[in-house]
């Protein structure tokens, strides 16, 4: 396979979300609005590319039987280097975002990718493919995050583009509406695979 | 009281899956029948209880008296981990018949985020029960029964609407998804009671 | 390099050297990201104190006392006369857990504004407590004529819709702050160079 294409891959063809289902808990609880969708989705993207990194360069360092807890040790190592950097730099986004952050260790993508990906391959390729698969879930929980906001605060990145005291359709942003709204984009997207 | 206050808020007002969005995966992943819902509830409720109660020990007595709040994340994950391990060993060897009921759902449960979850949020500044193991772990308990509950519920509905025709496209993981909103709904008129 | 075997002491060296290098590392970045973290607290509570004790009167030093539970973060102008308190509270009780205010008493007894810290209310609801549509109405009012309650149970706070819970909680962790400024007051007045 191709650089590109192992690049690629992840951003439409095997898409985390709206393809594989993996991640499935910050992708809901973290798209209340387009912003905080896509900060998750670079976080998560940043851990990935990390994990990938360095697991694809122990890969024969680690014997076999406890490959998973050493990947989980690195992951989640990147994990609360995210945590700390969120913490000092960007400490609104980190506060809205929460627990979730933290909860990046157990995102099924990062260590899927781990263990299908980087600890086969080399370095290169294990970076791209990282890289693929985290833009791929940013963009996910960009467009699912920008659907709730729009139609749940009427704004979009935070600009409000209906007046003051126009009435929204609430429930979006709110915990049901993030489970329609994740079921109705997942089914156009199998919807247009079809049609393909 | 109080102990039924925390249990009906997490049971139901503040559901685990339905409204905090923990534990997401293994509710899609094992709720098409409600033989296999039952097994995992069961064992959620198991490890998530055991790993609170030793999460909480390990911060309070190792991490905080250490200054090391920083490895909270790392420590718990590999705690929880370990434990997972120590539980399917332990039963297999105890009780045989209760390691075939769970066995297959345990190695699941580390990965499940509604464990290392609920521990990193009772250790969390502003929790309500943080001050108190023995609230804590009936936090835990009450979020892990919400848990099953919600999964049980899920996979009696699931059940049915595999037999039903549904919009092309919507088949399968989407038409769950939005049935476990329209579940949510239903949950949120909880939302009174406490 | 071939792939090494797993051996118990192949298994022990590779755990144990990844364990050790990711705490190392760990502390390294927590020691430079420490200082940036306290930092944004500090001003976080700065800018809370300089809004929420903002009148024609410019404060020139600010003093925190802590009496009980509660921060009371002094403030005097120029001459030292006391201006009133940013008193840092709280509640436990919101939807979310811990919901953190600062509330500006100014010497007479009246509230003049408040500002929230933090909290973890749903969006679209309970957090809608940060808008000035809610938190406004507290400006300017008197603690001793207007009912720290919201109106559901009897009190004079307009509850934000759909989120009695949240409103609540701001109610009590305002009282409370108001409470505890009435009861120090006098220790206040009598602090200031006058």
């Amino acid at each position: 396979m191709s650089n590109w294409k192992t690049f690629t891959k992840g951003l439409i063809k095997e898409n985390p979300i709206l393809v594989l289902l993996l991640g499935c808990c910050p992708t809901l609880a973290t798209t209340t609005s387009a912003i905080n969708g896509m900060s998750m989705g670079l976080a998560t993207t940043f851990v990935l590319i990390m994990s990938n990194l360095v697991i694809s360069l122990l890969k024969n360092f680690i014997p076999d039987k406890v490959r998973i807890p050493c990947f989980i040790v690195v992951i989640a190592s990147f994990v609360t280097v995210v945590q700390l950097i969120m913490q000092a730099y960007v400490p609104d986004i980190y506060e809205t975002l929460g627990l979730f952050i933290p909860l990046i260790v157990v995102n099924c993508i990062v260590l899927g990718r781990a263990e299908a990906f980087a600890s086969k391959n080399p370095v290169w390729p294990s970076i791209l493919d990282g890289a693929g698969m985290g833009l791929g879930f940013t963009f996910a929980l960009t467009v699912l995050g920008s659907i709730r906001e729009i139609l749940g605060s009427g704004s979009i990145f935070n600009f409000r583009f209906l007046p003051e005291d126009a009435q929204t359709i609430l429930i979006f942003v709110l915990a049901p509406g993030a489970f329609i709204a994740l079921g109705y984009l997942i089914a156009i997207v199998n919807r247009l695979k079809k049609t393909k | 009281m109080k102990i039924i206050i925390i249990l009906i808020s997490t049971i139901f007002v503040n559901n685990v899956i339905l409204a905090q969005f923990l534990g997401i995966c293994p509710f899609l992943g094992t709720s098409k029948k409600t033989s296999t819902a039952v097994g995992m509830g069961a064992a959620v409720i198991f490890v998530l209880v055991l790993a609170t109660l030793v999460t909480y020990l390990l911060n309070k007595y190792v991490l905080v008296a250490h200054g090391l709040e920083f490895l909270q994340t790392i420590a718990f994950i590999l705690v929880i981990a370990a434990l997972v391990q120590m539980v399917e060993i332990i039963l297999k060897k105890i009780s045989p018949s209760l390691y075939t009921a769970l066995g297959v759902f345990l190695p699941l449960i580390t990965t499940n985020c509604c464990v290392l979850g609920v521990s990193l949020k009772v250790v969390g500044e502003g929790f309500i029960y943080g001050n108190n193991v023995g609230e804590a772990v009936i936090y835990a308990a009450g979020i892990a029964i919400g848990f099953a509950v919600a999964l049980i519920i899920f996979s009696g509905i699931r059940e049915h609407i595999d037999l039903m025709e549904a919009p092309e496209g919507t088949k399968g993981t989407p038409i769950a998804l939005i049935t476990a909103g329209i579940l949510a709904m239903a949950f949120m008129g909880f939302g009174g009671l406490v | 390099m071939a792939k090494k075997e797993s051996t118990l002491k192949n298994m022990l060296i590779a755990l144990m050297v990844i364990t050790i290098v990711s705490g190392g590392v760990l502390g390294f970045i927590y020691g430079l990201t420490k200082p940036a973290i306290d930092k944004v607290e500090e001003n976080k509570n700065i800018k809370a104190i300089n809004e929420v004790l903002k009148t024609d009167v410019a404060i020139a030093t600010t003093e925190a006392k802590v009496i009980e539970d509660l921060t009371y973060n002094l403030a005097y102008d120029a001459d030292g006369n006391f201006i009133g308190a940013a008193v840092k509270t709280y509640s436990m009780n919101g939807f979310g857990g811990k919901v953190e205010l600062m509330v500006g008493m100014l010497q007479n007894g009246i509230i003049n504004k408040v500002s929230v810290l933090s909290q973890a209310e749903t969006p679209g609801l309970g957090a809608n407590m940060v808008n000035d549509k809610f938190k406004g109405q507290f400006d300017g009012k008197d603690p001793k004529a207007f009912s720290l309650k919201v109106k559901k149970d009897g009190g004079d706070v307009d509850a934000i819709t759909a989120a009695t819970i949240s409103s609540r909680a701001v109610a009590e962790a305002i009282k409370k702050a108001a409470d505890g400024f009435e009861a120090n007051k006098d220790q206040f007045l009598k602090g200031g160079k006058q």
